[in-house]
């Protein structure tokens, strides 16, 4: 009779086991096939990454937008951590108020393009007071007056094989974001702060502005765009240079 | 005569749970301190940063600046292991249906039933809503805490009430009997003496 549960028992366990092992499996390709792995999904801290990563992936798939704030909440001081890169190029370009600058955009594109500073500010704008925070704990609001990297997007015909949007500056970082935060309407190129040009220690001429992340995923002095299907061969395959540092490529939080 | 008697006091799930919950909220805690004196002041509203006025200075020293890194990594991870592990266990009492702690006394009863119904929620609240992410899909989360700063400084004093509770949780245990009791939580079985004929 107790041979009987045992039996039964271990049975049971079995097809859980199986049960458990399969529906693991199946929510590892959903997930895949769904874009909810995040590049630097390697390791202990990966598990801990691609949970939060896929969850608020599912949560922000209604599109949900970042809080927006008035004109006089507008903090009186915007700090910044680091300097503007010291490179040659870019203090050339940094004297002559970057006339010569140009934004490359390419990879997976149709009509792959360099833009001026006065093209892309001759595309339709998009002005929002947003609030940002430093994954060291301070924050502070600011207006960003910039293009939205979906219309630059479109003016370059974007294939839709295209997944990731690598941005690489003139300072020795990078960075890459998946296609539906570049699509979001508040992901913005901005050239513009608080009503003036965009500071050189804000990121002149050109940053990234991801008001859905922590501030150091919107990186500054931005040099070229490329999209591409796959992260895995593009610099160390995680993504961004922030693993490299021990900070994680998704800063949503 | 007088023998040492193995009485049953904890079930698996309840020694599994606690345990798994007290690395998590150790590891919180080592994390969380080594986030936190990247930039140890404290603000009250949405906004905060070095050269305004601040809510709180707090007397540490700023000393780990580039130790968020694998603060936020095992603070998340962390943080993920206790969720799930609260879950379980809440579930888990649900099906019983009771939360009755019958080995304990009101202070205790009442002590436990404010930190896993209400610190512990509060912490999680808190958290998410520093994630612009989160904020994003719920605003409101934020609104009502006062904003942004508010959520750091209200998840710091939640922080600090855990830690309290913690050390007195132990303090408590070490005078009840070190051994005996914190044996009980991993084998399940309380030593009890007993009078035999």
């Amino acid at each position: 009779m107790s041979g009987g549960i045992t039996r039964r028992t271990m049975l049971r366990a079995g097809l859980g086991a199986a049960a458990g092992i399969s529906g693991l499996a199946v929510a590892g390709e959903l997930a895949r096939r769904y874009g909810l792995i995040p590049p630097d999904h390697g390791g202990l801290y990966g598990i801990g990454e691609t949970l939060t990563y896929g969850t608020q992936r599912v949560l922000m798939a209604t599109h949900s937008m970042a809080r927006e704030f008035s004109r006089r909440e507008i903090s009186r001081v915007a700090p910044v951590n680091g300097d503007p890169p010291e490179s040659d190029e870019y203090q050339r370009l940094l004297a002559r108020e970057f006339s010569a600058w140009r934004l490359v955009v390419d990879g997976l594109v149709t009509k792959p393009a360099s833009f001026s500073l006065q093209d892309l500010q001759r595309l339709p704008s998009r002005s929002q007071i947003t609030h940002q925070a430093c994954e060291e704990g301070w924050s502070f609001i600011a207006e960003w007056t910039g293009v939205p990297l979906a219309t630059l997007l479109d003016v370059v015909w974007t294939k839709p094989a295209a997944r990731w949007v690598v941005f690489y500056p003139y300072d020795e970082s990078w960075d890459s974001i998946d296609i539906a935060e570049a699509r979001h309407p508040q992901t913005l190129l901005a050239y513009g702060m608080n009503g003036g040009d965009l500071p050189a220690a804000h990121g002149a001429p050109l940053r990234l502005r991801v008001p859905r992340q922590l501030g150091y995923k919107s990186i500054k002095y931005l040099s070229r765009i490329t999209l591409v299907d796959s992260l895995d061969q593009v610099e160390n395959g995680k993504g961004s240079f922030s693993p490299d540092i021990g900070y994680s490529w998704y800063a949503g939080i | 005569m007088i023998t040492i008697a193995p009485v049953p006091r904890h079930p698996p799930l309840v020694r599994i749970t606690h345990w798994t919950a007290a690395a998590s909220v150790a590891a919180l805690v080592v994390s969380g301190t080594a986030i936190l004196l990247a930039h140890p002041r404290l603000y009250w509203g949405e906004t905060g940063v070095a050269g305004e006025p601040s809510l709180v200075d707090l007397p540490l020293p700023l000393v780990l600046t580039g130790q968020t890194g694998w603060g936020r990594s095992l603070h998340f991870l962390s943080a993920w292991t206790i969720v799930i592990t609260g879950v379980v266990y809440v579930v888990a009492g649900m099906r019983r249906g009771r939360f009755r702690w019958p080995h304990y006394d009101a202070l205790q009863r009442r002590t436990y039933t404010v930190v896993v119904f209400v610190l512990l929620p509060l912490m999680i609240w808190t958290g998410l809503a520093m994630s612009p992410a989160i904020a994003s899909v719920v605003p409101f989360a934020v609104l009502v805490l006062g904003g942004h700063q508010s959520a750091r400084t209200i998840h710091f004093a939640g922080a600090s009430a855990l830690v309290v509770f913690v050390v007195g949780h132990v303090v408590m245990v070490g005078l009840a009997g070190f051994r005996r009791y914190v044996g009980a939580m991993i084998t399940g079985d309380l030593p009890v003496p007993k009078e035999v004929l």
